[in-house]
């Protein structure tokens, strides 16, 4: 297991005053995917952030290594420059700030993907034609006025530009229409394909991993990593749900105390 | 390399030098401190002038020494020291029409400010005054063959033909009695343009004018007079700036703008004078019928100022767009605004501003909006968006409105916020260390005014943002 891209081990996080992490652990291997499914309010997206850097979390107990190096300490932006990707569930507005431009910073601050001024827009404009995205789209500022579909694609379209070596992807298909959930599958299958990334999505509904070959499911009940499976375990959860699952996670809870 | 040195690393590539240098004044003509008859008398012999306007200047500084000295509103002026700053310091040189006849230090000076060559590329004409006078002044021959006048006031005022167009002009718009330091500005007033479109003219690139204090301890004193003749278009900028000193220096200019029916003027300001400066500057504008007035202002520098371009719009439909930033830091109190009166009917104003405050600067946001009794179906929008970067600065929003007729419509609207935990963490998040995702978030907030901007400013506009921000964290 030493060949781990993403290793969770014991984490235990949450803010000042709420635990919400406990005892979580979880690894995930380069070009693996993931998923990690459980109730509303479980603590899916906290674990995310947490593993993204987020500074409205602290982390009480345990680590977060990745790619062979202890990232528990480090800021957002350095995880970001190893390769951890993490796809928002509701991506801020920045007004002002050309998406173009943007994308052209965010791509320069990595010297893998270093690349001319023109290469670079054939790039971003193969990407836009891959994820049905109007160059119009280009000129506009960063999730400014963008619908929920649109500003999923705007994750889409940084994920498959940055090609990072795991994506956290948050709820990305809540509340999308049936097109764009096609168009942003598409972007995670060509994800997949091209970069050879790994991938953790956090769902609590299984249309979108319909056409993803999944290797691991994890399930998270009341911040607590409460069983991990194949990938049948998802067909299991859209039988019976996750009450299984919550009796289980109320007798370790009733444990711990 | 440590988190930080690479926080610092990313504002490496402004220079900031760039302002901060400053040239000996051996040699150079300074009058002595403080304000007498004698000294206002001097400069006006220096400069030869006409008899109507050495009785300005007197009558004036009478005017001067009448007022009390502090306005009882507003950011304090305490420490400028009206008898420790020289009113009159001028290089010993002639005023070139070449940057080659141009001293070295001076030369060197808008050199590294980088004038001449955004002479080359994308103007028409440029003045640049060091410390009291206009040192070059040129202008491309083709708009010049158009009838178009860009010059000094001095200048003007040798020439029989516009010596009457400056005497009709000058001062009418502001009053010497206006307020004390518009009264001090036309006892000693100095250098400035004077600039002349004639009707029908557009002229198509920008004239600038750029002002350079040099000399510690002393006072600008400008004069711009713009008169654009009926159906004429022009845009103007003037940029300005002064190295950083210990004593206080004193910017006490004025603008006058003449926009006549159906002509319109934009009018174009980065100022970035250094933090010992007191900028008590005046600018207004009247607006003819049918005309349009458009103010684009980025203001850096200073300790404090003390600002509100006024527009008056006199004539039927005539209209005014404002669109301003200003940035306030350590140790600056920036209490600027604008002022628009409605007088004309269906006359329309729209004022967007923006202010930044960060390390304890303090913006103070002043808008008054006076609509007429003839102004039948006027219309005024005031926005003002102000952003602090942390919990030590100070922003406030003063509007005043005054609505004399039943048919206009004013709107108003204020927002102060803060840059959110969750944008620096989605910007950081995609790579962005925490500074440079905070310039970013800064940077678009200033980018509906700079892109008002011709392209040079706004990348000079977006440095000095990034100067600005320079260890606003850590």
């Amino acid at each position: 297991m030493s060949n781990q891209l993403l290793r969770v081990s014991g984490l235990s996080a949450g803010t000042e005053d709420k635990p919400i992490l406990h005892d979580v652990s979880l690894a995930v291997g380069a070009g693996e995917t993931h998923v990690l499914m459980g109730p509303n309010g479980a603590g899916k997206s906290t674990l995310g952030h947490v593993i993204m850097g987020d500074p409205a979390y602290q982390v009480s107990s345990g680590t977060i290594e990745f790619d062979g190096k202890d990232v528990t300490e480090d800021a957002a932006d350095k995880r970001s420059l190893a390769g951890i990707f993490l796809s928002y569930q509701a991506p801020v507005e920045v007004p002002g700030v050309p998406l173009y431009s943007y994308l052209r910073t965010i791509t320069q601050k990595r010297p893998e993907l270093k690349m001319t001024a023109r290469k670079f827009r054939a790039r971003v404009g193969e990407i836009a034609d891959q994820l049905d995205m109007g160059s119009s789209f280009l000129t506009r500022e960063l999730n400014v006025g963008f619908s929920g579909g649109e500003k999923k694609k705007i994750e889409m379209l940084q994920l498959l530009l940055l090609r990072p070596k795991l994506a956290i992807l948050d709820e990305t298909d809540s509340g999308l229409d049936v097109d764009a959930l096609s168009v942003v599958s598409r972007g995670i299958e060509t994800y997949r394909a091209d970069c050879d990334g790994a991938l953790l999505v956090i769902t609590h509904n299984t249309r979108i991993l319909e056409r993803l070959k999944v290797d691991r499911t994890h399930v998270m009940v009341q911040g607590h990593l409460v069983a991990e499976g194949p990938a049948s375990l998802i067909d299991s959860i859209d039988e019976h749900g996750f009450e299984q699952f919550e009796k289980a996670s109320a007798v370790a809870g009733g444990e711990r105390a | 390399m440590s988190e930080r040195t690479e926080k610092r690393t990313q504002v490496a590539d402004v220079d900031r030098s760039l302002y901060d240098f400053t040239y000996s004044e051996e040699g150079y003509e300074r009058y002595e401190d403080g304000l007498t008859p004698d000294i206002v008398r001097a400069i006006s012999e220096k400069k030869d002038e006409p008899q109507w306007m050495l009785e300005m200047r007197l009558a004036a500084l009478d005017t001067y020494h009448a007022k009390e000295m502090a306005p009882n509103w507003g950011p304090s002026i305490a420490g400028l020291d009206m008898d420790h700053i020289s009113t009159y310091v001028s290089p010993r040189t002639k005023q070139a029409k070449s940057w080659e006849d141009v001293p070295d230090d001076i030369k060197n000076t808008f050199e590294r400010l980088g004038i001449p060559e955004a002479e080359r590329e994308s103007l028409a004409g440029v003045g640049a005054q060091y410390d009291s006078e206009i040192v070059y002044h040129n202008m491309r021959e083709e708009v010049a063959k158009d009838g178009v006048v860009y010059t000094t006031i001095e200048d003007a005022l040798h020439d029989p033909q516009w010596e009457p167009v400056v005497h009709e002009y000058f001062g009418t718009l502001i009053p010497p009695a206006d307020h004390k330091f518009a009264a001090l500005h036309y006892a000693v007033w100095s250098g400035g343009s004077f600039v002349y479109v004639p009707a029908g003219v557009t002229v198509e690139y920008p004239l600038q004018s750029y002002f350079r204090l040099n000399a510690e301890g002393a006072g600008q004193f400008e004069h711009t007079l713009i008169i654009v003749e009926e159906g004429a278009d022009l845009h103007f900028i003037e940029g300005c700036s002064a190295p950083k000193y210990y004593e206080a220096n004193l910017h006490a200019g004025a603008v006058e703008l003449f926009v006549k029916d159906g002509a319109r003027l934009r009018y174009s300001t980065i100022e970035n004078w250094s933090k010992n400066m007191y900028n008590l500057n005046t600018k207004r504008a009247r607006v003819g019928a049918d005309a349009k007035m458009e103010w684009v202002s980025g203001s850096f520098g200073s300790h404090v100022s003390y600002l509100y371009p006024t527009t008056i719009l006199q004539g039927a439909r005539s209209s005014c767009e404002f669109s301003g930033i200003t940035f306030a830091g350590a140790t600056q109190d920036l209490d600027t605004g604008c002022k628009v009166i409605l007088n004309g009917p269906h006359t329309t104003a729209s004022m967007d501003t923006k202010s930044i405050s960060k390390d304890g600067g303090c913006n103070t946001f002043r808008s008054s909006v006076v609509i007429g009794r003839r102004a039948e179906g006027a219309r005024a929008t005031v926005s003002c968006q102000s952003l602090m970067l942390d919990d030590i600065s100070r922003s406030d929003t003063i509007p005043a409105m005054d609505v004399r007729n039943a048919t206009a419509s004013v709107g108003h609207e204020a927002t102060i916020g803060r840059i959110s935990d969750d944008t620096v963490l989605y910007l950081m998040s995609r790579g962005c260390t925490e500074a440079e995702a905070r310039t970013m978030v800064v940077g678009g907030f200033a980018n509906p005014v700079s892109k008002e901007l011709p392209l040079e400013y706004a990348v000079e506009m977006n440095n000095l943002i990034k100067l600005e921000m320079e260890g606003a964290i850590g």
